[in-house]
């Protein structure tokens, strides 16, 4: 269901960011090719980087003004979106994912990655937590994995 | 009817879950005399139970956990004077709009100008062999015991139906600390978001598409269930048939309207399957074909809560133009805008079959 | 089982500590909550016997409407467990088909 096909039709999205935007620094990645009557991703951007329009089933449309803040992550009620950093080192990228359950992970974790199918793809390193009040539940997790894996980890669960 | 004790209201609402407080939200801010019953002892109806966020745009509360729309619409229909009457069962509902109400106590009759009828849904059941057994229950029974009453039923679960309220009750399940093993859906595709289908399988549930619960064993409760591949007529494709351990089994195949009282009444019905099978006909208004009765919400097709709500503030507004509070000219735009809000959430692919059912409704309702 | 902390809903509020009696044990229940929920909680699943076929029953719509989760609760029969109440020494018995109507019983 959401293969190597499913994750090439999520590239060719209008709510992935272009490469170029992607390797400049943490940008969102919104995974939402569906027409549901949906934009609050639209209307809590901050820099107006995310354009749903009229009607409200359009598929969202990123544009590369991101600045990286995070909010429709948090505001998404599909928990479609992710924060992707392929710069964060020579070797890895980080990949920010929505969180709401509990146990939390706690900064420097080893954690298995997971991808779409919640197959173990990596091993991942927990970077930060993000539980800032105003984000009711929806808690940012930042993993460290290899870059390689960065449009493929999309979760991870904690080593027992 | 001889005896019991009068209440007398203008405005009736037949259930305190949001298509019944919007109504009655509306019609209150509107200067009508509104009283609520409900049969249970918390109001909100499905609402509090719904701890994800909603869809929609910021007319609709997008974003908002449905629990916290709920104490939204308990705080407004404080604030507008709405009474609301809970423990109260309304066994009866009769074409000259009187009403039977009863409590732990007493009997009474209540006497309204107007009426809606926001009486919901319930769960479909699904037979196969064990279906009887313990812990297999409806998934939004699963949700009531997770989300409101903060209990674990079960800790390894198959959920059967992929449409949202399959998808979302399973995740939850899991978010309550349950593993939710697979999703057993017997059509060829998800039915419901693929966003929800991905929050899901992204958390090791497996979703099994052409597959169907063959049949569930257990003692005394369920203990294991066979799940089969399914060919296009619907038959078990042999030497498919695989086990699964579970301890729960939630049944998430659709709901139907609760409309005994729609029955009682004399409103008149069509049979839509999309939109949960007899459903009674209303015009533009909400209005059904029995004067002075509204209704809103699951009761008039299956939906969803936001869909509820804006279909509960169009009753509210058209009972308030009907009853003289607002005039004609205040209630049409109202009344357009409610219906606007209405539309936008039956656009798309998952709306379009309810927009035009919602047609074929109206259509039959002048029909009579 | 009691979910006593929820990544969404926080640690649960419970009401007063109560004890009732199920089958003649002793199951704790807290004040405001359902008969069914403490059942639940205590690992319960068979409410029930059937008439006929004398099959176990448990919850299944948990909404007052299906009946399966009805049992005899302080001898009155035909008690719909998840939308009664719980009271404190509550005596809670496994329904056996369509219970006993006892003359007298309020």
């Amino acid at each position: 269901m959401f293969d190597k096909k499913y994750i090439d039709k999520l590239r060719k999205s209008s709510g992935w960011p272009s490469d170029e935007r992607l390797n400049q620094g943490p940008v969102a990645v919104i995974e939402c090719i569906e027409e549901i009557p949906c934009n609050p991703c639209e209307t809590v951007c901050p820099k107006n980087s995310i354009t749903v329009g009229n009607p409200i089933t359009n598929l969202p449309k990123f544009h590369d003004i991101c600045t990286g803040c995070g909010k429709c992550l948090v505001v998404c009620p599909g928990l479609a979106v992710f924060m992707i950093d392929r710069t964060y080192s020579e070797t890895e990228a980080s990949i920010t994912i929505p969180y709401e359950l509990i146990p939390l992970p706690n900064k420097g974790d080893i954690v298995i990655a997971l991808n779409r199918m919640g197959e173990t793809v990596c091993k991942g390193k927990v970077l930060k937590i993000n539980s800032n009040k105003n984000y009711n539940k929806t808690n940012l997790v930042t993993i460290s994995i290899p870059k390689k894996y960065s449009d493929e980890v999309r979760f991870f669960k904690l080593e027992k | 009817m001889e005896g019991g004790v009068k209440l007398k209201t203008e405005l009736a609402v037949i259930g305190a879950g949001p298509a019944g407080l919007c109504a009655a939200i509306e019609a209150a801010k509107n200067g009508v005399d509104v009283t609520v019953f409900d049969e249970n002892k918390k109001p909100g109806g499905q609402l509090f139970k719904q701890i994800h966020r909603f869809f929609g745009s910021e007319e609709h509360l997008a974003g908002t956990r449905g629990f916290e729309i709920g104490n939204m619409l308990l705080d407004d229909a404080k604030k507008y004077g709405v009474k609301v009457m809970l423990d109260n069962v309304v066994w009866g509902l009769f074409p000259d709009l009187k009403i039977g109400i009863s409590d732990e106590e007493k009997v009474s009759i209540v006497e309204a100008q107007k009426v809606v009828v926001a009486t919901g849904a319930i769960e479909n059941s699904l037979s196969f062999p064990g279906w009887t057994l313990p812990n297999i229950m409806g998934a939004g029974a699963a949700q009531t015991m997770i989300n409101v009453n903060m209990v674990l039923p079960g800790k390894r679960v198959i959920t059967v139906g992929s449409g949202n309220v399959g998808l979302i009750v399973s995740y939850q399940l899991m978010q309550a600390g349950a593993e939710v093993v697979a999703i057993v859906e017997a059509l060829d595709h998800v039915g419901g978001y693929m966003v929800h289908a991905a929050k899901v399988a992204r958390m090791g549930t497996k979703i099994l598409l052409n597959h169907t619960i063959t049949k569930a064993l257990g003692d005394k409760f369920v203990e294991k269930v066979e799940v089969g591949k399914i060919d296009k007529d619907f038959n078990v494709v042999k030497g498919s048939e695989q086990l699964y351990d579970v301890d729960l089994v939630c049944i998430a195949v659709g709901l139907r309207p609760l409309s005994e009282l729609c029955w009682m009444s004399g409103m008149k019905f069509d049979y839509l399957p999309e939109m949960g099978g007899f459903i009674p006909v209303h015009d533009n208004n909400m209005k059904s074909n029995v004067p002075g009765i509204y209704i809103a919400g699951d009761v008039t097709g299956i939906e969803e809560a936001s869909t509820a709500m804006e279909e509960g503030k169009v009753a509210g507004i058209a009972i308030s133009q009907a009853l003289g509070k607002i005039d004609n000219k205040k209630g049409l735009i109202l009344l357009n805008e409610a219906r606007e809000r209405l539309g936008t959430l039956r656009l798309g692919p998952f709306g379009d079959f309810r927009h035009a059912a919602k047609e074929k409704i109206i259509r039959k309702y002048y029909s009579y | 089982m009691r979910i006593d902390n929820h990544p969404i809903l926080g640690e649960s509020k419970k009401g007063r500590e109560l004890k009732i009696s199920v089958d003649g044990k002793e199951v704790i229940a807290y004040e405001g909550e359902m008969i069914a929920t403490a059942l639940v909680a205590s690992g319960l699943k068979v409410f029930r016997y059937t008439s006929k076929y004398k099959e176990p029953r448990g919850l299944f719509c948990a909404i007052g409407r299906c009946t399966d989760c009805v049992m005899e609760v302080n001898g009155r029969s035909n008690v719909r467990t998840c939308v009664t109440l719980v009271e404190d020494r509550m005596v809670i018995k496994t329904q056996k088909g369509l219970g006993e109507w006892k003359e007298g019983l309020n």
